[in-house]
């Protein structure tokens, strides 16, 4: 499966590219990732979030960059999901902003696995991708992601109607969190 | 705390809700002292605006003291204890749309930009209890709200001018305000104002200021129209006279110059046949809003001129007149209004005296009889036009 989105960025191209090639960032816009953790220059380790898949776990390697432009990687060894991914940083004809070009590659296997995936994409996958790089761009553009009362959780307020009603949330709502 | 819900079609409730929390670094919470009830809210309640849920706290015209900040606030912008004017559209001031001024399209408030995405094409800013497809954010018509990117939209108010003076900076004034300014009025201007609603009041009002050389106000209840002539503005009644034929003896025959319509999509129409057609469509959904106004205001503007839209349009309307829009130059101009862009030039003008805002209020009851308040307001009872509500 392949999912391509693109978004606007109001920050300049090193800013955007910086934050992505720190993959530690992805997990606070990518709704399917719980952890990236950084195990050397161009390997990382992943981790998924539970609705893509309790217990996946994969490394992956950095297989192009060109500082400013492009960051291409994919996963390495027997991932469960294998998959890759490019991201492109394009100057906006404003003068000021970004735009993020990315595509993503899975392969979906068999299996309980492929299941949750296919699941966790829904029927409309692309909206997924599209509301990653929403959330990258509440992060570049004001520090965090928005909340709402309907949608409280940020990234893992995954349900889109019915939400919760729009009205304060009660202590015991605030101290059990998302509910996934 | 107490606030008011929506409790299904047709049906407010105030109920006990959760006090709110900072739930973003930029949040403040902010003690209501005078909120109101909205044109727009009618819609909510009618049901003509889709993903309401029951329980959802409603209202966005509203102002207080703020009592907490995130730790986020800008203390140079907003401080606890200062008293605001919270703006109805949430805007991020980061955003494409924010460095255009074009706040009520933030591109960033929104958490169910998706949805929006859908039914509009591009997502639209989050707004104070207005459905979830503006983000499902709780309301004003309660004793405390939660007001995300608080250093970027409230407006501080110094002085110690009453709150019925400023309140309406929320959303209605500005929104009349920029409804006219979309006509780009010369002085030789003739402009026709449908609907004497509040939004309309203060349409006619900012016409007037802005220079035009007459304002008709058009409307069926005697009462609103009365008070726009008290005001200095000409009364068209549309139950008793052609609009058209009046708007052409009114102007020489060449048409109102600009049209503002602030009425939107529960319009009704003076002739039964064509109100039941478009109401049967609206009930089935083959369309989802009523533009009698709009086409109205179109086929009545003449040659050249604007067609100024702030009455609300939710979905799809049937018989839109193109042929009219095309062939005789009409501009066509609308938004949700970027109230943050007129905040400030407009507190001037209430406190140089050019604008009396508090000459709409009619009503004000406590927040608990917010119920009350939205049945006379809907019905047009007790000579209503305009409810504060005091929580
Ligand atoms: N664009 C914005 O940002 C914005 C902001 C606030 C309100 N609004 C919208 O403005 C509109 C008016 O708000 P309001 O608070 O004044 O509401 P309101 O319901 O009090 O007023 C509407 C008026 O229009 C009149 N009317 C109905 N059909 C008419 C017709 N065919 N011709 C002339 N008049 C007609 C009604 O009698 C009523 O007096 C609503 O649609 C509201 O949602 C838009
Ligand atoms: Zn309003
Ligand atoms: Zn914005």
């Amino acid at each position: 499966m392949e999912l391509t989105a693109t978004t606007t960025i109001r920050k300049p191209v090193p800013e955007v590219y910086a934050f992505w090639r720190d993959l530690e960032n992805l997990p606070t816009f990518m709704a399917h990732l719980e952890e990236v953790r950084t195990t050397g220059d161009r390997t990382s380790h992943w981790v998924a979030n539970a609705p893509f898949g309790k217990d996946i776990e994969w490394d992956a390697e950095i297989v192009g960059e060109t500082p400013g432009e492009k960051i291409a990687w994919r996963s390495t060894g027997d991932a469960d999901v294998p998959n890759a991914g490019t991201v492109r940083f394009v100057p906006a004809p404003d003068g000021v902003s970004t735009e993020v070009h990315i595509v993503l590659v899975y392969d979906i296997p068999g299996g309980t696995i492929g299941k949750a995936v296919a699941k966790y994409f829904g029927e409309e996958p692309h909206q997924q991708l599209d509301d990653d790089l929403r959330r990258l761009k509440q992060i570049m553009e004001t520090g965090e992601v928005v909340r709402s009362d309907g949608a409280p959780w940020g990234k893992q307020s995954r349900k889109e109607f019915p939400q919760r009603p729009a009205q304060p949330l009660s202590e015991s709502e605030l101290t059990k969190g998302a509910d996934r | 705390m107490r606030a008011n819900t929506w409790a299904g079609r047709n049906k407010v409730e105030v109920r006990d809700v959760p006090d709110p929390t900072i739930l973003n670094k930029r949040d403040a919470i902010v003690r209501i002292t005078s909120t109101a009830i909205c044109g727009s809210d009618l819609h909510l309640v009618d049901g003509y605006v889709p993903t309401m849920q029951d329980g959802d706290v409603m209202g966005h015209e509203f102002m207080g003291e703020v009592v907490e900040v995130g730790p986020g606030v800008d203390p140079g912008r907003l401080r606890v204890g200062d008293r605001v004017v919270v703006p109805f559209p949430i805007a991020c001031g980061a955003c494409g749309a924010c460095a255009a001024e074009l706040y009520s399209c933030c591109e960033n408030t929104n958490p169910n930009a998706g949805i929006a995405e859908k039914m509009f094409g591009h997502p639209v800013a989050g707004i104070f209890g207005y459905s979830h497809l503006t983000g499902g954010f709780a309301g004003g018509q309660a004793q405390y709200a939660r007001v995300p990117f608080a250093d970027v939209g409230p407006l501080k108010i110094e002085s110690d001018v009453a709150d019925e003076q400023v309140l309406f900076l929320s959303d209605i004034l500005p929104t009349g305000y920029m409804g006219a300014e979309m006509c780009d009025i010369q002085p030789s201007d003739v402009v026709a104002v449908w609907g004497a609603g509040p939004v309309g009041q203060f349409a006619m009002d900012s016409a007037r200021v802005l220079g035009a050389a007459k304002v008709i106000a058009i409307d069926k209840e005697p009462y609103r129209l009365e008070m726009a002539e008290r005001a200095g503005h000409t009364p068209v009644n549309f139950e008793e006279v052609d609009v058209r034929s009046r708007l052409l003896e009114l102007t020489g025959g060449r048409g109102p110059d600009k049209c503002i319509d602030a009425v939107g999509l529960e319009a009704t129409h003076g002739s039964a046949h064509i109100a039941a057609y478009d109401q049967i469509k609206q009930a089935v959904r083959l369309e989802t809003d009523r533009p009698h106004v709009l086409r109205q205001a179109i086929m009545s503007c003449r040659s050249g001129g604007v067609v100024s839209v702030i009455g609300v349009y939710g979905g799809l309307v049937d018989k839109f007149p193109v042929g009219a829009w095309m062939n005789r130059s009409l501009t066509l101009r609308t938004g949700q209004c970027h109230v943050q862009r007129y905040m400030k030039p407009l507190l001037r003008r209430i406190e140089s005296g050019e604008l009396d805002p508090t000459r709409i209020i009619t009503h004000t009851l406590p927040l608990e009889e917010a119920e009350r308040g939205f049945e006379i307001f809907k019905n047009k009872q007790d000579n209503c036009e305009k409810v504060v509500l005091k929580p």
